[in-house]
């Protein structure tokens, strides 16, 4: 999809930059010209939010770090500081607690725009791994950075989830000591998470650029899922879709700031106040919300080792996700079947996030058990199997058919309707 | 058009378990809430002046909370990570300066060393925080009958009645955050008798909003008449349970006031440019379908 620009650069500083350095070329080729389906909604807007988000927790974290001190003794009391005597400490603190909690609510949404879309299908196969990749990641920081202010639910969130690791037959235990550099989750292992936290970010940085360019090779996906024929179907990037990407960022900072400025509690949990004690453990361990899913699937498990695979096959299944969907059919707006199942499978999800807050005991661990088959179900055997036996609705034989049809009510093209909008307007 | 058709066996079955499985989940979502209702503690919502997008601390009451932390809870628990210092701040207690130079001066820190090398104690400054009634955890066990009083600095945050659903959906479209203060004043005001079938282990007392069970290791640290107040407010136990609370709320969140002024004013500019993006994305877009 790249190779359309036709930039020349004009100055002469540009012509000798680029030159030597094409990047103002590709700059131009990938973020002003590059063309853009014409019918994307306002959930193709997901990933210029979570660009957004990045850069935020990049910035605030960095930040952050100047003040904050990975020492069991200190990072309490560092973290307060930051709250109490830091000239906008709260800000920045309170917008890195709550940005985590933003990015995971937008990449929720991307993943699930993905999968009601299938935007996973051929030829997106490598974009869809490196975002699963991406989640991981985030995953991983998260997880690192909130064990970070060394709070009740800091220490015994490590606990529990570094234990997890010693399921593993013979080397378990051995692993377990290895992350926690001792015998117990202690200052080393906050010293290496705080380490690994700094770190893990830049990685990310590194596999969305990645993300970004196998999303440049075939271009976006659509909401018809019916692939790109002309230029047509097209708008250039810049000024279509950046200004609707700013619209959306601009909206979600007003979510953003709703939590932030008024309720920047709501998603922690109180016991991260109490300052960590070994040898105090509160009544419920719960991870983040955005854990709880996994969470609740971890625990539906009897065996530990059974869970622990459970758990991370969770997300793993969602590598093979590409070839497990047999349907040639991408969008699900296409996919009366589907659609049912798909709904089903986000509720499905949800719940499984509300189990993961419940105690793991009586009904709980039954509908746990329950919901974590349907998830599983999902890519194992619904979506093989719905790709063979679903009637598809007819596919419109084009974006802009799709987009005109739906306008006039009818097949019909009106008379002016396409000012040639793969130029720039 | 489509034309409607007897739907096929796979649909009429896949929408039979679709429906199924909704049924299971809303029965799921319904029965724990009638079974944790019968045991855990149910925390009244209080009015708070600092509750909203607008609230802010009403200096007064602060004062008075103060007075009662000073002159009760002081005894056992401490507020290490406040600063004298802070209790000027007109976002806050707005005590005037002198009143916080006495304030300091009635407390005693440990200092040092000098150039003997000898610890040695002197009188508070506003800038020392607030001293720990107790050397150490052990010592504070040793007095209190083996209970530790936890420190106060964070207590209106570090803790919180459980909201489970669909509260905690209302509870973030009506920006609730008050659950610290409202479970502090309603522990302070539900010290009761126990009731005839519970026998309290020695030392504890009976507690109907304690969290964790109803026994409690802090006896009744209120009584009406207890702390002299000088304004006219009531000297009630509900009066001082209340001031108290909102000074803890203070303690654990003095940037309150600064976080929702510049959220108002952040929030504001966002609307108005998310306008103006709109128009100017609807601008651009006018001339293409889509």
């Amino acid at each position: 999809m790249s190779g359309h620009s036709t930039y020349q650069p004009q100055g002469k500083l540009a012509k000798w930059i680029d030159s030597r350095l094409p990047i103002l070329t590709l700059m131009n080729a990938q973020a002003i010209d590059f063309p853009t389906p014409r019918n994307l909604n306002y959930f193709w807007t997901f990933g210029a939010i979570l660009m957004m988000m990045l850069v935020v927790q990049i910035i605030t974290g960095i930040v952050l770090a100047m003040h904050y001190t990975a020492n069991t003794e200190l990072a309490f009391a560092s973290v307060e500081k930051i709250m109490r005597d830091v000239n906008f400490g709260w800000l920045l603190r309170y917008m890195h607690a709550n940005g985590a909690s933003m990015f995971f609510i937008a990449v929720y949404i991307h993943i699930f725009r993905g999968l009601y879309y299938g935007s996973y299908k051929a030829p997106r196969e490598i974009l869809w791994m490196l975002g699963v990749v991406i989640f991981l990641l985030m995953m991983a920081t998260a997880f690192m950075g909130y064990v970070l202010p060394w709070g009740q639910m800091s220490f015994w969130g490590a606990t529990v989830i570094t234990n997890l690791f010693s399921a593993i037959p013979l080397v378990g235990e051995s692993i377990v000591q290895w992350l926690w550099g001792g015998f117990s989750v202690a200052n080393p292992t906050l010293n290496r998470f705080f380490a690994l936290h700094y770190l893990l970010p830049f990685m990310i940085v590194g596999v969305v650029i990645l993300h970004i360019w196998a999303l440049h090779v075939p271009g976006n996906n659509n909401p018809t899922g019916v692939s790109v024929k002309s230029g047509q179907d097209t708008v250039p990037f810049h000024p279509y879709i950046t200004v609707k990407d700013m619209f959306a960022m601009v909206v979600f900072l007003l979510f953003f700031g709703w939590f932030l400025f008024y309720i920047p509690n709501y998603m922690g949990h109180a016991d991260n106040y109490i300052p960590a004690d070994p040898l105090v453990t509160p009544a419920h361990i719960v991870p983040e919300w955005y854990f709880l899913p996994f969470y609740a699937i971890l625990r539906a498990v009897p065996s530990k080792l059974g869970g622990v695979i459970a758990m991370f096959g969770a997300i793993a299944i969602l590598f093979f996700l590409p070839w497990l969907d047999t349907s040639k059919v991408r969008s699900g707006a296409f996919r009366p079947l589907f659609r049912q199942f798909f709904w089903v499978f986000a509720i499905v999800c949800v719940f499984l996030g509300w189990l993961g807050a419940q105690p793991a005991e009586g009904i709980y661990v039954v509908l746990a058990r329950i919901a974590m088959a349907y998830y599983f179900a999902y890519f194992i055997i619904i979506l093989p199997v719905l790709g063979l036996v679903e009637r598809t609705k007819p596919l419109p034989a084009s974006i802009t058919e799709s987009v005109l049809g739906k306008k006039s009510g009818g097949g019909a093209q009106p008379a002016g309707s396409t000012a040639a909008p793969q130029d720039k307007g | 058009m489509l034309v409607t058709r007897k739907k096929p066996m796979i649909v009429r079955l896949s929408l039979a378990l679709a429906a199924g499985l909704a049924g299971a989940l809303m029965m799921g979502a319904g029965t724990p809430a009638t079974a944790a209702g019968g045991e855990a503690p149910h925390i009244p919502r209080e009015d708070w002046s600092f509750s909203g997008p607008f609230g802010s601390y009403d200096p007064g009451q602060l004062q008075r909370g103060f007075k009662v932390y000073q002159q009760v809870c002081a005894a056992c628990h401490s507020l290490e990570f406040v600063a004298i210092r802070t209790l000027a701040s007109p976002s806050g207690p707005y005590f005037s300066d002198a009143a916080v130079k006495v304030i300091a001066s009635e407390y005693t820190v440990e200092d040092g060393p000098d150039d003997s090398g000898e610890m040695f104690e002197r009188e508070a400054r506003p800038s020392d925080h607030f001293p720990a009634p107790f050397p150490n955890q052990q010592a504070a066990r040793a007095a209190n009958g083996g209970a530790y009083p936890p420190d106060l600095s964070l207590i209106a945050k570090a803790r919180a009645a459980h909201a489970g659903f669909p509260t905690f959906v209302f509870d973030a479209l009506t920006q609730y955050q008050e659950a610290g203060p409202d479970y502090l004043h309603a522990l302070l005001t539900h010290y009761e008798e126990p009731p005839e079938d519970v026998t309290l282990a020695p030392g504890m007392y009976y507690n109907t909003a304690f969290l964790s069970g109803n026994q409690i290791a802090m006896p009744p640290p209120l009584s009406d008449g207890l702390v002299e107040y000088s304004d006219g407010a009531p000297e009630t136990v509900d009066q001082y349970s209340r001031d108290v609370s909102a000074f803890l709320m203070w303690a654990a969140e003095p940037k309150l006031e600064a976080r929702k002024q510049t959220g108002m004013r952040v929030m504001l500019f966002l609307l108005v440019f998310a306008g103006l993006l709109y128009f100017t994305k609807r601008k651009i877009w006018s001339n293409v379908e889509h």
